[in-house]
């Protein structure tokens, strides 16, 4: 994930909270992934509009933490997601 | 073992299809029409679903579009805050359909391909002028935006086809495709010496996967249901019998899996008679095989127990007769041998006819 890119869940890909198991999960084609608290709040942040660089700084600032943390953490996230085609990027 | 909540539920809509596939995964003994659900009901069962903590519905068949309350049922299982998925052939929908099933909230459609042109597509689905119609449909999908998913079946007929499959998945903006070489239960039973793959089939399909999942990474992502009867190991089926997901079938039986209903000693409960809920936690037909208790040797000491759970039940039923046994593609089944060896008959049996899947029997209501 690069600085400019603007990360965005594609048409099917959704974020659902599930009451059974008390979890946020991210709903997609025949597919569930169950999100801990960070990964939620990652995707949270990603609303298609904001650049990487800008969904990092947010981050960095609500949870407190390093910056490069956060972005080598939410980067590889949203890479494994985009290869899953869970992810779309426009840049 | 604590029992999980189900992930997925497949819903037979019904077993009326205008393909007859000879490799359908619907029991030979199918549902009529008259004996279906209703609209009501099924919209009754998704709400259990999702109280349940079902999370996927898969909308199947038979052919879903050929129930004619379809976008109702759309409506419902969204209403009940379900992901929705509809798995079809694409016959039987229109460009208005599929538009009213948009505005329904569907979310993801999954299309099947039964060859890579006409001449092989119509011949496997038994039905004329299916290839081109499907091409239309898949169009029409594209144009709304569904996400796709193409659902390649292969088999020994048609597994020269698969680059090109995946070649045509690319094409239609299809975000994956599910390679599925056929696996032998339902009617592909009575198909085998047609459709067994030879072991160097087999082999080559797996290499392809592996190319293409590196070339097209990212671009496509593609799921791998590889050869059954060559493997050393057997597959975990349903992820675990009574773990992660559930078949309703067209008549409100609830099943462990959909060709449970070929293990005789079984007795599957039914969506009008009682809640899912209690059918899930309590019915006897999904703590038949649930965790590892009821495995035998060479399963119970084996250190892949909890990987593949003894392979397919219904597989040891089909071919050993013992629904009990290890699954006996398993290389620690006494039986795997034999097995290997069959497989290798079948694959050769170059002038196979296929045998067709039946349609269900009409009842007192005339069909459509």
């Amino acid at each position: 994930m690069e600085a400019q890119d603007i990360p965005a869940l594609p048409r099917g890909v959704r974020l659902h909270f599930d009451r059974v198991r008390d979890t946020w999960v991210l709903l997609a084609p025949e597919r569930a992934v169950t999100l801990d608290g960070v990964g939620h709040a990652i995707l949270n942040a990603v609303d298609g509009t904001r650049r990487f660089e800008e969904i990092v700084d947010h981050l960095a600032e609500s949870f407190g933490a390093p910056q490069e943390q956060i972005s080598s953490d939410s980067s590889g996230f949203l890479d494994a997601l985009r290869d899953r085609r869970f992810l779309d990027v426009v840049s | 073992m604590k029992i999980p909540p189900p992930i997925a539920m497949l819903a037979e809509l019904t077993h009326r299809c205008p393909l007859s596939c000879p490799y359908c995964s619907n029991p030979l003994e199918l549902t009529r029409l008259d004996q279906e659900l209703d609209t009501q009901t099924w919209a009754r069962v998704f709400r259990e679903a999702a109280g349940l903590g079902v999370l996927q519905l898969h909308l199947s068949g038979g052919e879903p579009a050929s129930r004619r309350d379809l976008e109702e049922l759309v409506t419902a299982a969204r209403d009940a805050g379900l992901y929705t998925n509809l798995i079809t052939s694409g016959i039987g929908l229109t460009e208005k359909r599929l538009q009213t099933l948009d505005a329904a909230g569907l979310d993801h459609v999954q299309l099947s391909l039964q060859g890579t042109n006409p001449e092989m597509a119509d011949e496997i689905g038994g039905y004329k002028g299916g290839f081109k119609r499907k091409m239309q449909v898949a169009t029409w999908i594209g144009q709304i935006g569904f996400p796709l998913t193409l659902n390649a079946v292969l088999h020994r007929r048609n597994l020269h086809q698969l680059p090109r499959a995946i070649e045509m998945a690319v094409e239609m903006g299809a975000r994956r495709i599910e390679v599925a070489t056929v696996q032998f239960h339902g009617w592909a039973l009575k198909n085998r010496d047609a459709f067994m793959p030879t072991r160097a089939q087999a082999q080559e399909a797996t290499q392809i996967v592996a190319e293409a999942r590196k070339s097209l990474k990212g671009t496509l992502v593609i799921d791998y249901v590889p050869a059954d009867y060559h493997d050393d190991y057997p597959k975990r089926c349903m992820g675990g019998w009574g773990t992660s997901g559930l078949n309703v079938a067209p008549d409100g039986q609830v099943l462990p899996c959909h060709a449970a209903q070929t293990i005789p000693h079984l007795e599957f409960d039914r969506v009008q008679d009682k809640p899912l809920q209690e059918i899930w936690y309590k019915g006897s037909a999904f703590n038949a095989y649930r965790g590892t208790d009821w495995m035998p040797e060479p399963c119970q000491s084996c250190d892949r127990k909890t990987v593949d759970f003894g392979g397919c039940r219904c597989q040891a039923m089909a071919i050993i007769g013992d629904p009990n046994a290890t699954d006996p593609v398993c290389i620690k089944s006494p039986h795997h041998g034999a097995l290997q060896q069959q497989a290798n008959t079948h694959a050769v049996q170059v002038d196979a006819p296929l045998n067709y899947r039946a349609q269900p029997q009409r009842g007192v209501v005339q069909a459509d």
